[in-house]
């Protein structure tokens, strides 16, 4: 399966990254690379076979619902690009 | 002293042969007289030498652990409260954490005094460094050559004496292909030994953070300090403290030592075979038994592990929008234009890519297909390693297929970049410890490392069979050119 130029610029949307037309079909190229070496898992035999989705299995740890210490907002917030009174401002969103 | 290990260097504050500031002031000196190396990305001396003052102090009133006031630095991926945090992106360039990563905690806590922050991939995703917003870290034995990614400028500063010993972190071979290619030791505990808090996700369920050092000797130490149980991690495993320095006078007579065939197969170069097979030999000279292994599907790990870290790492790097922190674009028409733009700014090529690949794999009609079926390799892989451990008590084998490459080699091509890492991702799929050791010299006169890989939590047996072989050869204590007098 060969991505095409519509899907590079597809899924750059969906992750939310321009692209440029040049950027796009430099893309393309690389990732149908990367995909033909992924190709090579669909050929295994996988049947019966749980999914590994951490090294050592078992659950998730859960904590004690109890409230910790907090981090400082200042120290937070100052890494903000924008901000006032101690929020984050971002362009409007609703009209 | 800047030779000396940081087992030395402990005894040596201890005895007051020396004082944390004076080796605090040394270093710093020493990163300044090797700036051409582009190791280092963030100094402060005033941070440093009032960490230095503290050590002393402690040293002072007899309440000092055998690391306080030897010296550390920190790859760039542990978020720090007094040096910038940046992944080696321009996302994060100048960002100030608000708190230290747990790895830093820990050393602090245990009196070493950092000396600043070190150069990597960006979001550590790399092999040759090459990959970082702020440029390439050259290798100390051949400063045309690439130190290894994505830990590079962990590798190299520990390679050229700049600092004992530089933390790092391992995704599907970060931290055991730049020890390689930079010749110093390097380790990766089991999955979850390490808090993963405060270093910045790349791919979640691969990412384990591990020390370079001159010696083995040295990373068993600084276990003892920086490993762990961590509640702020939820993978982090629950397992009482251990003493990682307990078998470093391991009797290596009779210890199983499996090589597995796939690593010896096409792509390996001979000059790494050579120094490989004579490691082999060494270990047969120290008692050990070679005991031929299989591991059918290790070739697998490279697709795997190319649909597994993408995905994990479009889902991590998603919260890099221009909002809270990072880069935000100069210059936009609304929201989704703004976060677009500032992502497009700010990430380099390389997570551009495994971005794409990530959200692709993980989106609709396609996730079966490629996350689900890429976890059941991966489980395929680790199942093989559990049958190999049944015969044997170690693994062995090259880190990489060939020595050091220049830059700009294999830039262009992302796919033979990828390959770099056949023989290290096997390991980091299953979640098992793994080292690197310095064991020799290829072509161009560039290091080579022997690869040890351990059952899970066995990373005291790994440590001690590779410090019995330091005491049997001096490979490790090889300085390289560029580490100047």
């Amino acid at each position: 399966m060969a991505l095409t130029l519509s899907d590079v610029k597809r899924i750059a949307h969906l992750a939310r990254i321009e692209v440029t037309d040049a950027e796009a079909g430099q893309a393309l190229g690389q990732l149908n690379d990367i995909f033909k070496l992924i190709e090579r898992l669909q050929s295994v035999d996988t049947s019966g076979i749980e999914p590994m989705s951490h090294p050592l299995g078992g659950s998730q740890r859960m904590r004690k619902d109890a409230t910790g210490s907090t981090e400082n907002r200042e120290a937070n917030m100052r890494n903000a690009p924008a901000q006032q009174d101690g929020l984050y401002l971002v362009p409007k969103v609703i009209e | 002293m800047f030779k000396k290990s940081v087992a030395e260097l402990g005894r040596a504050l201890i005895a007051r042969e020396v004082s944390a500031v004076e080796l605090a002031q040394l270093f710093l000196e020493r990163i300044e007289s090797h700036k051409d190396l582009n190791a280092f990305l963030d100094v402060r001396p005033e941070v440093t030498l009032a960490q230095a003052r503290a050590a002393d102090a402690r040293i002072a009133k007899g309440d000092a652990t055998p690391l306080t006031g030897v010296p550390v630095a920190h790859k760039d991926i542990f978020v720090t409260r007094d040096f910038h945090s940046t992944a080696s992106s321009r996302i994060l360039k100048g960002y100030m954490s608000p708190f230290d990563a747990t790895v830093v905690e820990r050393l602090a806590d245990a009196g070493m005094v950092a000396l600043g922050k070190l150069n990597c991939d960006e979001f550590a995703m790399g092999s040759s460094n090459e990959n970082s917003y702020y440029g390439n870290v050259l290798n100390p034995w051949d400063k045309s050559a690439v130190p290894g990614g994505s830990s590079g400028g962990s590798a190299a500063a520990v390679a050229a004496r700049i600092t004992p010993a530089a933390t790092a972190t391992d995704t599907g071979g970060s931290i055991r292909e730049p020890a390689a290619f930079s010749g110093v030791t390097g380790i990766k505990p089991t999955y979850g030994r390490a808090s993963r808090w405060g270093m910045i996700a790349f791919a979640s369920s691969l990412d384990q953070a591990g020390i370079m050092t001159r010696s083995a000797e040295d990373a068993a130490l600084i276990f003892n300090a920086m490993l762990g149980f961590d509640p702020k991690d939820s993978t982090s495993v629950e397992r009482p403290q251990e003493d990682y320095t307990r078998s470093l006078d391991l009797d290596i007579k009779g210890l199983r030592i499996g090589v597995p065939k796939e690593f010896f197969g096409e792509g390996l170069q001979a000059d790494v075979e050579k120094a490989v097979r004579a490691a082999l030999a060494e270990y047969v000279k120290l008692g050990a038994r070679l005991v031929d292994i299989s591991l059918p599907n290790a070739a697998l790990g490279i697709p795997v592990y190319y649909v597994i870290a993408p995905a994990e790492c479009s889902s991590n790097l998603s919260r890099f929008d221009g909002v809270r922190y990072g880069h935000r674009a100069a210059h936009y028409t609304d929201l989704i234009d703004m976060m677009k733009k500032s992502r497009s700014e700010g990430f380099g090529p390389e997570p551009k890519r495994r971005i794409l690949i990530g959200t692709y794999v993980l989106s609709h009609g396609y996730y079966d297909a490629y996350y689900i079926q890429a976890q059941k390799v991966r489980r395929i892989i680790a199942d093989e390693f559990q049958r190999a451990f049944r015969e044997c008590d170690l693994i062995a084998g090259p880190v990489t297929t060939s020595v050091a490459f220049g830059f700009g080699e294999k830039a262009a091509d992302p796919v033979a970049m990828y390959l770099s890492d056949l023989y290290t991702i096997p390991g980091s799929l299953a979640g098992i410890p793994g080292m690197s050791i310095p064991c020799g010299f290829g072509a161009k006169n560039r290091p080579v490392g022997l690869q040890l890989m351990a059952n899970y939590f066995d990373e005291a047996r790994l440590l001690g069979a590779a410090h019995r072989y330091q005491q049997a050869t001096d490979w490790h204590l090889r300085v390289p050119p560029a580490a100047k007098e």
